[in-house]
């Protein structure tokens, strides 16, 4: 592939911005440039693969950047990459950044659903895109970022305040009585069973984003962070008090009562987690406990 | 600038270990990692933790299993260290609440693995690093451990003396990635380097996108020698498609491997007379290897995993996720289907050169994780003995951190512990392309014996620069690059290896050196760069790729995981030595130490390993 740059550029006017360390006017006549690079090699790309194999999927990917003038005002540009057999969303951004548009920005790591970073809005739903098949999908793809978070850049949204739910619920193992040494704690296979499900969770984010509660209502504490508070409730381990003590965490007026079991968490959470019936088991466990209603 | 007594880089479980011992010290610690603690490629651990903790079973037998399986290139000191201390750490897991699998007793579940001689893998389905990896990060929360999360460190600041066991750490820089700021942190006791595998060298991996090697090329460039990085892990069961590893615990369990012409190969073809597919990693991969470079493989050049036999209940019960993974990533029903699988690249058994202790021959400077070489994996990992090796090494490092205890180490490190130097015919010249650093010995190098704050400083000033001029110049996109220098290490330095596939590495990642002086990021934005931060990784895996083709080419014997077409057997004699590069003045030196081989209740005697 070509790695020259062709040398057309538009000058366009910038107030400067303090976050912008060197000179935006200059940001931007490299952005300008490396657009139209851009355009020229996918379209070089696109002729090239379709004269192999001709299959190709085309993204619709949302785009922003609050630093770069031209990238201000939020916009969806379109790549057309070549398909192959079992390509998935993520590699076919991959794809798009590595070929035509390096400062194509999202998440992503381990590519196998396992450490929850490519959490994203694909075709109108929550899903991961390492775990999800182009195939799968009508084309053109419509890759955003999850709905109701702040969007960072590009595909990228602000984690912090799903990060702040998961703090709320003391999500730590706590026990009063600890065996001593090398003994282990006994645990039966039907508890280990019982909390399986709720250990499975990776952070994605995605059942919080679809969400309508936790997008009206800031403060929920939302079904991840529920889940969380669940995983140890149910944990036999943790014993009786402690269980107490959680379940008071969860009845709290932004808590377990604000869920309207509307199920759009369970459908949408990668790890198949009913996310809902355990809100729904642990509203039981506090009406047992004969607490507050909200 | 930020302040603190120990800066752990990186949040995986070795990090996050080395960060809650620290703490548990009373020191104060900063957690700082380019992705949010639970993003860490720990995560994708499936099979288990190997630990001693049953009767009948004790921690001389896994250390010599251990020792065994690293055809003899572990540390005898190092070896038995993890093996004492494993069962304590796993414990202190399961204390902190991580849901392991449960025997019909309530207690921990055990299962075989490749290479043991008794079942001590403790495992937590086969999504053991998921659990292990959340339950640190609880704990972290927990104590109230500052997290710097999404900030990219892309600098150590060491000082510039000329000998690097005179060079002392005093903290690092990191590129804060939400905001685009470069900030300097001082660390007062100790860093600890935390960052995991160097996976993305090669294109055929099961590691995650952010494996880029950075800890180990940034404590490289400063002086610290790169121990044993010929050797190479390649997993036998990984994904053809994308890599995806199927964990060991589907042949712990009793999975088959047959090929093309329905053998079940590794018992009728006489590659494992005695334990079939369990036989240790590099033994199977090289069998598969073999049988499908003489035709008798699957398409993708793979053979097939068939679990089906074991029934649904035990597959549900203890390898569900294999089933997510089959299915989602190579669209395979393998309650119904066996599976394709074929080797990739999994673990790099060298790395950063530590003591027990964790501690680097630069002062105030340690490494724990696949990025340090404590030398208990030799040249062959043993399945399970990573995560051990984590929370050991992790807890060990974190507190010798923290409290400067001078308790000293058996393992010698650093270029004085040599026994001899290297020589080895190269094709072109390896390092440097213009030194670089004129006025500096160390690439991290930054003031000679000047106080910590100005040290540090004086390396965030350079990192400006350099990010500056990056971002400012026009050039070639990386990913090009690293394009093809992971083609090249796939093709030339993978499960076999010959003199002229690794002198041709060598060419091409000169090609990539060169390639790389005219490197440029394209995107002008400093909000969440991650072309910036691809860019700066990209040069890291081009150092570690040189350090570790260099160290293959120089190794004529074939011991573990590397293999040599031209020297078809292990030459004690010669080669009971671990190799070591360092990086000199803008060059690679090669140079050997001798391996330790006496432990407490005598030597290891090396032995043929038959399987
Ligand atoms: C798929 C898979 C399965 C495995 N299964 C097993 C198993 O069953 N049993 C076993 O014992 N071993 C297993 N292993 C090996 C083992 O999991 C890894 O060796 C181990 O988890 C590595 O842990 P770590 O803490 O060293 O690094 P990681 O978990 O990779 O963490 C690295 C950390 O460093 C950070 N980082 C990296 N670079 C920078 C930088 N420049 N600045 C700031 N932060 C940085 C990252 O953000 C991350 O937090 C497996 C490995 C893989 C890939
Ligand atoms: S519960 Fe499911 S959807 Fe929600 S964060 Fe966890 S894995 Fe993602
Ligand atoms: S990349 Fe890790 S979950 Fe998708």
């Amino acid at each position: 592939m070509s790695t020259q740059l062709p040398e057309s550029e538009t000058e366009t006017e910038t107030e400067s911005d303090e976050q912008a360390p060197s000179a935006p006017v200059q940001q931007q006549r490299r952005m300008e440039r490396k657009r139209a690079r851009a355009e020229e090699e996918e379209r070089e790309a696109v002729e090239e693969e379709t004269e192999l194999d001709g299959e190709t999927y085309t993204l619709k990917v949302f785009r922003y950047d609050p630093e770069v003038e031209g990238k201000k005002r939020p916009r969806f540009d379109e790549f057309v990459v070549p398909y192959h057999k079992g390509m998935t969303v993520l590699d076919a951004l991959m794809y798009a950044r590595d070929h035509y548009d390096s400062s194509l920005t999202f998440r992503h790591s381990c590519r196998q659903a396992i450490c929850g970073s490519d959490a994203m809005f694909v075709n109108g739903r929550q899903r991961l895109c390492c775990k999800t098949q182009l195939s799968d999908l009508t084309d053109p793809v419509r890759v955003e970022p999850l709905p109701h978070q702040e969007v960072v850049k590009d595909l990228v949204v602000d984690m912090q305040h799903f990060y702040d739910q998961m703090d709320a619920v003391e999500p730590f193992f706590q026990t009063n009585d600890l065996p001593s040494g090398l003994e282990e704690q006994h645990q039966t296979r039907e508890n280990r069973e019982k909390v399986k499900m709720s250990t499975r969770c990776i952070w994605c984010g995605a059942c919080m984003s679809s969400c309508n509660i936790a997008a009206g209502d800031n403060e929920y504490l939302g079904p991840a962070a529920i889940n969380k508070a669940y995983r140890f409730a149910m944990d036999e381990r943790e014993g009786e008090e402690l269980k107490q003590h959680r379940l008071e965490i969860l009845e709290q007026e932004h808590g377990v009562w604000r869920c309207q079991t509307q199920f759009s968490c369970t459908e949408v959470c990668p790890k198949d987690i009913p996310l809902t019936e355990h809100i729904q088991e642990l509203k039981r466990e506090a009406v047992k406990n004969n607490l507050k209603f909200w | 600038m930020h302040e603190h007594d120990v800066v752990v880089v990186g949040a995986g479980g070795a990090g996050m270990r080395a960060a809650i011992a620290a703490n548990e010290e009373g020191a104060d610690v900063a957690l700082v990692s380019k992705l949010h603690p639970v993003r860490s490629h720990t995560g994708a651990a499936e099979g288990g933790i190997n630990a001693a903790l049953r009767d009948g079973d004790s921690w001389e037998d896994h250390a010599y299993d251990t020792m065994k399986g690293s055809d003899y290139l572990g540390d005898a000191p190092a070896v038995e260290t993890l093996c004492q201390d494993s069962p304590k750490e796993t414990i202190q897991l399961e204390h902190w609440g991580m849901a392991f699998s449960r025997d019909d007793d309530g207690r921990v579940s055990q299962r075989p693995f490749g290479g043991l001689s008794f079942p001590r893998t403790t495992y937590a389905g086969a999504e053991t690093g998921h659990h292990l990896l959340h339950t640190m990060y609880e704990q972290v929360v927990k104590r109230g451990i500052r997290v710097y999360e999404e900030h990219y460190v892309m600098q150590l600041a060491v000082t510039d003396h000329e000998d690097p066991e005179a060079r002392r750490c005093h903290g690092v820089v990191a590129y804060d990635i939400k905001t685009g700021r470069i900030n300097g942190f001082v660390a007062n006791d100790g860093v600890v380097i935390a960052t995991g595998g160097p996976g993305q060298m090669y294109d055929h991996t099961t590691n995650a996108v952010a494996n880029t090697g950075d800890g180990a090329a940034m404590a490289y460039r400063a002086g610290v020698p790169l121990q044993d990085m010929e050797f190479v892990q390649f997993h036998p069961t990984t994904l053809p498609s994308t890599g995806v590893l199927i964990s060991e615990g589907v042949r712990g369990e009793g999975g088959i491997l047959y090929n093309s012409e329905g053998e079940r190969f590794m018992f009728e073809r006489g590659y494992a007379n005695n334990v079939g597919e369990l036989a240790s990693r590099d033994v199977v991969a090289r069998a598969e290897q073999t049988e499908a470079n003489e035709g008798r493989g699957f398409e993708n050049d793979s053979v097939m995993l068939d679990m089906r036999h074991l029934g649904e209940e035990r597959i549900i019960d203890r390898l569900e996720n294999i089933l997510h993974l089959a299915e989602d990533f190579e669209g395979v029903n393998a309650l119904e289907e066996p599976m394709p699988v074929k080797p990739g690249q999994h673990y790099e058994m060298g790395g950063i050169e530590t003591d027990e202790n964790g501690e680097t021959c630069i002062e105030g400077l340690y490494a724990v994780g696949e990025c340090a070489c404590v030398s208990v994996h030799g040249a062959n990992r043993l399945g399970g003995n990573a995560l051990p090796e984590l929370i050991v090494f992790g807890a060990r490092a974190g507190r010798h951190a923290a409290t400067r205890q001078p308790e000293t180490a058996q393992i010698q490190t650093g270029p004085s512990a040599k026994s001899e130097d290297g020589h080895v015919d190269t094709p072109v010249t390896p390092g440097e392309i213009d030194a670089g650093s004129e006025d500096v010995v160390a690439d991290g190098g930054a003031l000679l014996d000047a106080p910590a704050p100005e040290v540090v400083e004086r390396t965030v000033a350079r990192e400006n620069a350099r990010v500056e001029e990056l971002m400012e110049r026009d050039g070639v996109n990386h990913a090009e690059i690293r394009a093809d220098l992971q083609q090249s290490m796939t093709r030339n330095v993978n499960v076999f290896r010959n003199e002229a596939g690794l002198k041709q590495a060598l060419r091409d990642i000169r090609a990539a050196r060169e390639g790389y002086r005219d490197v440029a990021v394209s995107d002008p934005s400093r909000t969440y760069n991650t072309d910036l931060l691809h860019t700066i990784e990209t040069r890291n895996l081009i150092d570690l790729a040189e350090a570790l083709t260099l160290s293959a080419l120089a190794r004529e014997e074939f011991r573990g995981a590397h293999w040599r077409e031209e020297y078809q057997f292990r030459d004690d004699e010669q080669w009971l030595k671990h190799t070591q590069v360092a990086w000199n003045d803008g060059r690679p030196d090669l140079y050997y130490t001798p391996v330790i081989l006496e432990g407490e209740g005598g030597e290891y005697e090396p032995k043929e390993r038959s399987y």
